[in-house]
């Protein structure tokens, strides 16, 4: 197996540039795409169902209530956002249980472009991450050039991570390279005004991209696996199943079908990509079947939130109070974890 | 920090179990004629769980009698009735599931995961389906009103005590035949909850009878004069036995028996689910079921990349204490058992093929095999054309369908295979051409009650489940001859 390289390092460049007859035109990546081994649905929700089955107690539970705490997007993306909600949920971010100060922070705030600059000035240098959604999320039914607007404003407000869409209609209408020039276009536009696109560091002088499918749209298991190709080839650091905003969410078996896909990808080339479930993860229970999915497909290496996060904004209380439960012996409720 | 589980150990606590367990004959527990105890251990730490009783022959005839005398009374109610009986059972199974999932993993060894998960829904599944069709029996294909046979003598095996208990009694009492059953020598104990479970369904005296025992107990019910059908699940070695000691008489048999079963991966498979299901296939219940997939048989040109996913896929087994709620793979069944498993694998590796298996630590106390695959395994290895019936994989290559067909029959069994593709044609072509009672295709090891199962060849005679498993309990409904028929056309194939 090629030697490990994170997807938005310099050297995963190469890495692709390795794989560059598969995506050479469209002929070439339909073909590459089309050939990737089929999805048994069946098959899949049943792998998914048994480790949905595993019991993670006591010192097992406490670590994956840490853990998942600092994977979390803390998310706030509605049109009656203000700098007011959002300062809020920055407050939270970086003190997530004012009763106990040992909570982890979360990972990242992930806002609309037009808040990036308030949530940048509420964390400071705090190291909690800034991301963005951008390219007319989350239906991307816009021209190519004002998706690159929409990202290049949110990378200049200071968004330290770009959560792309993709253009579902394309995918689904089997035009995939308009899709993976799209990305490829994208990535560049994360780049900040002089840097360079392959930054070394996590924050670095470009944005990391994360590419969200809307899995919930593309439907079959099939087109999720093709998406997670054509994303990384096209380098994204991210694969994310959903925007949220649709009736189907991140679901446990899509979620492990894309793990599936980033491993596959990282044996073939070494490059890491991260994955991110969005939507509908609510509880402890939840989000403990997802790291267990985690650490059972891809191991211990992408047990961190540089490569594993949760787009949520309810499971933040819920894992604070399962937290309290464990460390005093009783539930408190609702009422002692704080609604931003 | 890595992710390490916690133990999770299911609470033993919900299972009371007395020192020692007599025979249940006649709706009452009653000690054996002979006086001899046995005990059944705990495979995963060799801990003595009880003791029970050994049956011997005065002990068959009194159960038989029982069974007897209960039958003229069972036959004679309408079905309805006794579908209340099978229903309140598979309720109470159901509502004691728990205690009945942790006794049958201390005394089988098998992971708590699949006795919770599999074992026990199935085997309330099993007597809702029978319950249901206990009053439906005119139109089960069989001609109007059809008849029960009398007395069956049933003998199930260790693997899955319980759900074999379930495929045996469920259709037999739901077409009005009463029976003695013999458990496993080495797993009495979840029969002989059963038989409590029988009193407090308040199931009629006599309708199910419970001997102990080891071989000798089997034997002696096989060979009993009053008893009108035979009905055994184990060895192909012991089922040739049960088939000459009823040659000659008016009993009816049926048998399920061992399997060497081919698990066909195309090169158009869904290799990740493949992948799990040659896991699921083969190490499901440490590979002590018959129609594990214990010859893996795959195209030559995405061997390389299956294979490399399997041993991956082998890497997070997580073998151990059988309680823990998080073991997939738990003990071998008995000493007896892993000295065979362990007498094959040797032979395997003597015989020149390369054994694998993942780094894992087994306990000190009680009985462990580590999951192990074989590649370069040819037909002429003892580990592809012996039942191991254990952990144990041997993985075969082939170029073309044809050649896949031919090698997966080329066995004298012909329990059960799987065909891995994602083409409908070439699924459906194998399925045709392939010569084993039940044929998976992108699953394995899926069981259901309304699905026949049963073998061609080795693998023995008549079908379990289903309308199909009615046959067997009813008079006129599947004689020899039409069973030799059916074979006849098999051949022709």
């Amino acid at each position: 197996m090629p030697i490990t390289v994170p997807a938005y390092g310099k050297e995963a460049a190469g890495r692709l540039a390795s794989m560059a007859d598969m995506t050479a035109d469209d002929g070439a990546l339909r073909r590459f795409l089309h050939g990737l081994p089929g999805v048994d649905a069946v098959g899949l929700q049943a792998r998914a169902a048994t480790l949905g089955t595993r019991s993670i107690k006591t010192t097992a539970k406490a670590y994956a209530i840490d853990l998942a705490i600092s994977m979390i997007d803390l998310t706030t993306l509605e049109g009656a956002d203000t700098p007011g909600k959002v300062r809020a949920l920055c407050a939270k971010a970086l003190l997530p249980d004012p009763t106990d100060r040992t909570a982890p922070r979360v990972a990242a705030v992930c806002v609309y472009p037009d808040m990036v600059a308030t949530a940048k000035e509420a964390l400071g240098g705090s190291g909690i991450q800034v991301a963005s959604v951008a390219t007319a999320f989350p239906a991307g039914r816009v021209a190519l050039p004002v998706k690159l607007a929409d990202t290049r404003d949110a990378v200049a407000a200071g968004a330290d991570e770009i959560d792309m869409v993709i253009d579902r209609g394309a995918f689904l209408s089997g035009r995939y390279m308009a899709v993976f020039e799209e990305i490829k276009a994208v990535k560049e536009a994360c780049v900040r005004a002089g840097g360079t696109s392959q930054s070394e560091t996590g924050g670095g002088s470009a944005a990391h991209l994360k590419v969200i499918f809307e899995t919930g749209e593309l439907q079959t298991y099939d087109n999720v696996r093709r998406a997670s190709w054509l994303a990384m080839l096209a380098g994204a650091d991210f694969i994310k199943t959903s925007t949220g905003k649709v009736a189907v969410n991140a679901t446990p078996p899509v979620t492990l079908l894309m793990l599936e896909a980033v491993r596959d990808f990282h044996e073939s080339t070494g490059v890491q990509v991260g994955v991110k479930p969005a939507g509908g993860i609510r509880t402890t229970k939840d989000a403990v079947k997802y790291l267990v999915m985690v650490n059972e497909t891809l191991g211990e290496r992408w047990l961190t939130a540089d490569w594993f996060r949760f787009g949520a904004s309810s499971l933040l209380n819920d894992l604070l109070m399962q937290r309290q439960k464990l460390s005093t012996g009783r539930y408190s409720g609702p009422d002692y974890v704080t609604v931003d | 920090m890595a992710f390490a589980y916690a133990p999770a150990p299911e609470s033993r606590a919900v299972v009371d179990l007395a020192p020692s367990y007599g025979l249940f004959i006649d709706g009452e527990f009653a000690e054996g004629a002979g006086g001899e105890l046995r005990k059944t251990v705990s495979p995963a730490t060799e801990e003595v769980l009880a003791e029970y009783t050994q049956a011997t022959a005065d002990d068959v005839d009194r159960a038989v009698r029982a069974a007897r005398k209960a039958f003229g009374t069972w036959s004679a109610l309408p079905g309805a009735e006794r579908a209340k009986y099978l229903f309140r059972i598979a309720r109470i199974i159901q509502e004691r599931s728990r205690e009945l999932a942790v006794l049958e993993t201390l005394d089988n060894g098998k992971p708590i995961r699949e006795s919770r998960d599999a074992d026990l829904p199935l085997v309330a599944a099993h007597f809702f389906y029978y319950a249901g069709w206990a009053d439906k029996l005119d139109h089960a294909g069989y001609g109007a009103d059809p008849r029960p046979l009398g007395v069956a003598g049933q003998v199930i095996p260790w693997n899955f005590p319980l759900l074999m208990l379930a495929w045996k009694i469920a259709p037999a009492l739901a077409t009005g035949n009463t029976v003695v059953l013999k458990p496993a020598e080495t797993t009495p104990l979840s029969a002989l909850f059963f038989a409590d479970i029988c009193r407090q369904a308040g199931l009629p005296k006599g309708v199910v009878n419970i001997l102990t025992g080891d071989g000798t107990t089997g034997a002696a019910l096989v060979a009993h004069p009053d008893v009108n059908k035979i009905a055994f699940t184990g060895s192909t070695e012991v089922g040739k036995a049960i088939a000459r000691t009823v040659a000659g008489t008016d009993k009816r048999v049926t048998l399920e028996l061992g399997g060497k079963a081919a698990n066909i991966v195309y090169d158009d498979a869904p290799l990740d689910q493949a992948v799990e299901g040659i896991v699921n296939g083969i190490f499901f219940n440490q590979g002590h079921v018959c129609c594990a997939g214990s010859r893996l048989l795959v195209q030559e040109s995405v061997a390389e990349e299956l294979l490399a996913s399997l041993k991956r896929r082998m890497g997070t087994l997580r073998v151990g204490d059988p309680l823990d709620k998080n073991t997939d793979i738990g003990a071998v069944n008995s000493a007896e058992q892993l000295a065979r498993i362990t007498a094959l694998a040797d032979a395997g590796e003597a015989e020149g093929a390369e054994r694998w298996a993942p780094a894992c630590e087994l306990p000190t106390t009680g009985y462990w095999f580590a999951p192990t695959l074989f590649t370069g395994v040819t037909q002429a290895h003892r580990i592809a054309r012996e039942e191991i019936f254990g952990p144990v994989l041997s993985v075969l290559t082939f170029r073309t369908p044809a050649e896949a067909v031919e090698k997966a029959n080329n066995t004298p069994y012909g329990l059960s295979a799987g065909i891995w593709t994602e083409k409908g044609s070439r699924m459906l072509w194998t399925a045709s051409k392939l010569r084993a009672g039940i044929v998976w295709s992108n699953t394995f090891n899926k069981f259901d009650p309304a699905s026949p199962f049963g073998g061609y060849k080795e693998s023995g005679y008549g079908r379990e489940g289903g309308r199909h498993g009615l046959a067997a309990y009813l008079a006129g409904a599947e004689g020899p001859t039409s069973e030799r028929g059916a074979r006849d056309g098999e051949r022709d194939r």
